[in-house]
């Protein structure tokens, strides 16, 4: 069991010949905790979840990704590191001419698993989130809050180590996004490493034992890390 | 080799697949097509060099010029039996008079011209092989004790501008494939960029989900190599029927070097092969360009 499954060193991020989007970051994340990415809109969360993901590589820094420089590490080991992280993307990004069911299946037939073998997870997962009876509908046909809800299966049917997800809650209803967020927190009793960006605010206390990270103009709010304050810590809450 | 062709069909779906529905197939088609004509005409020219060249080039004309027609006649008949006693002559055949008067009918008309023009004897020699100058010069000191002002000429240097000629036809129509080769390799990037800028969302979801640019690049080699096989099929049933039919008119025309244009069958077997080659082709295209825009992104 690793000590940490992510750690940032001095880590910056500049697109292009821009000023930085992130700058100076420095800080750990531990296996099996839950992690909350708060900051006003720009101020770079997508970034961070970007190289969190392996969709950029830092301009400067190092980052270490289960246990592994992921800075210097050659473009053909990244896809196996990709498939041990879940990402909920912003947008969706699901495949449009997929059903429901061929985009949740797609990550275990990325990692080759068979036909027979995922019937069963894939069936389980839309009844888990709702969409037992849209297995064959099309993303088209979906509501946004449908759609933000089988990005989430895409995204945890693979049980990843690390699962990412960019203001998944943003378009669905109150009731929904805690039906995801305790969707994400059993998850993480499991050992799943969590991290969530969002704008909102009230998410924070449904999940008692998160952590939270605040990014202001591509910075943390604390450089070092150590004040990333838990609303209230696991030790607190025993 | 084929693994590509075994993708599972909710792998394929990943990148629709529509036959004949985008113009790849039918550019390939056409230039499959004018592959194979390209192709046929310049394996059928080899096949009339090389006949032609065989037949000729151990081939020889005794003139034997003489104003007199029974000296004339006597002197042929000397130097074709000592011809036929020389182990480098195969076949001896003096040509009658009809047929040397046939073969100038088309230019000096059909009357009786052996009594008007001193024609010479002819004779026709088939060598043993294709002889050296030298041979050629001891046929003539042979000659000349029987046939003074007998003249040997080998076949091959009537015929020497015409396969020259034909020889850069066959170079021009083996160039013309490569041309088209590169045209094709051409389409074929062309193509599999603008379908990776069409499913380009669904390659960057596959890509962060962990696909590898192997499995990416298969998706599209098999669609590009479907769409190769099945418009060169196409081509290739056009470029026949048009082969065919000029076959046909050739084989009407009946004579000389034209009756020697034909394709055998190991020409046929490379024309049936142009669709198989222009699909790996198309195919190996293909993933070059595929992996090559995939190492662009991280």
């Amino acid at each position: 069991m690793l000590d940490e499954i992510v750690r940032f060193e001095n880590v910056g991020l500049r697109y292009g010949a821009g000023a930085e989007t992130l700058s100076d970051l420095n800080f750990t994340l531990f296996p099996g905790s839950f992690y909350f990415l708060t900051g006003a809109s720009g101020a770079g969360k997508t970034s961070l979840l970007k190289l969190l993901y392996l969709s950029q590589r830092p301009s400067r820094g190092v980052i270490r990704l289960f246990g592994e420089d992921a800075v210097t590490m050659p473009r053909e080991r990244l896809p196996g590191f990709r498939r041990r992280i879940g990402v909920v993307f912003q947008d969706f990004r699901l495949v449009p001419h997929l059903s429901a069911f061929d985009n949740i299946a797609l990550p275990l037939r990325v990692a080759g698993v068979r036909e027979k073998d995922l019937e069963t997870p894939v069936t389980e997962m839309l009844e888990w989130v709702g969409l037992g009876d849209r297995a064959s509908a099309r993303p088209a046909t979906l509501s946004g809050g449908e759609q933000q809800r089988v990005a989430i299966a895409r995204a945890v049917i693979g049980r990843p180590e690390i699962l990412v997800a960019d203001e998944p809650t943003g378009n669905v209803d109150p009731d929904m996004a805690i039906r995801l967020l305790q969707l994400f927190e059993a998850l993480n009793t499991l050992g799943t490493t969590i991290v969530v960006a969002t704008h909102d605010i009230h998410l924070l206390s449904k999940i008692p034992g998160a952590q939270m990270m605040r990014l202001e103009k591509g910075m943390l709010a604390d450089p070092t890390g150590s004040l990333r304050f838990p609303p209230r810590s696991k030790n607190q809450q025993q | 080799m084929f693994k590509f062709f075994a993708i599972p069909a909710h792998d394929r779906r990943l990148i629709p697949e529509g036959r004949l529905s985008g113009p790849m197939p039918w550019v390939i088609a056409i230039m499959i097509f004018l592959t194979v004509l390209a192709a046929a005409a310049g394996l059928a020219m080899t096949r009339a060099v090389g006949d032609v060249s065989d037949e000729l080039s151990s081939r020889a004309t005794v003139q034997i010029i003489e104003a007199n027609p029974e000296i004339r006649a006597r002197q042929a008949e000397a130097a074709a039996d000592r011809l036929r006693a020389m182990p480098l002559v195969e076949e001896v055949r003096v040509l009658p008079p009809e047929e040397i008067e046939a073969l100038i009918e088309p230019w000096l008309g059909t009357q009786d011209l052996a009594n008007d023009i001193p024609l010479p004897a002819l004779i026709d020699l088939k060598l043993a092989r294709v002889a050296t100058d030298g041979e050629y010069e001891a046929l003539r000191s042979a000659l000349a004790p029987v046939a003074p002002e007998a003249r040997v000429e080998p076949s091959s240097g009537y015929i020497a501008p015409v396969i020259s000629l034909v020889r850069s036809f066959q170079w021009i129509a083996f160039g013309l494939v490569g041309l088209l080769a590169l045209a094709t390799a051409a389409a074929v990037i062309i193509s599999a960029r603008s379908a990776l800028n069409t499913h380009g969302e669904t390659i960057a979801v596959v890509h962060l989900l962990g696909g590898t640019d192997q499995q990416i690049s298969r998706l599209f080699q098999r669609r590009i190599a479907l769409d190769a096989l099945l418009g060169g099929l196409i081509g290739l049933v056009g470029g026949a029927a048009i082969i065919w039919l000029i076959g046909t008119q050739l084989r009407a025309l009946g004579s000389g070097l034209v009756k020697s244009v034909g394709l055998d069958w190991w020409s046929w077997l490379i024309i049936a092969a142009i669709p198989i080659l222009g699909m790996f082709l198309a195919m190996v295209t293909a993933r070059w360009t595929v992996v090559g825009a995939l190492k662009k992104i991280l």
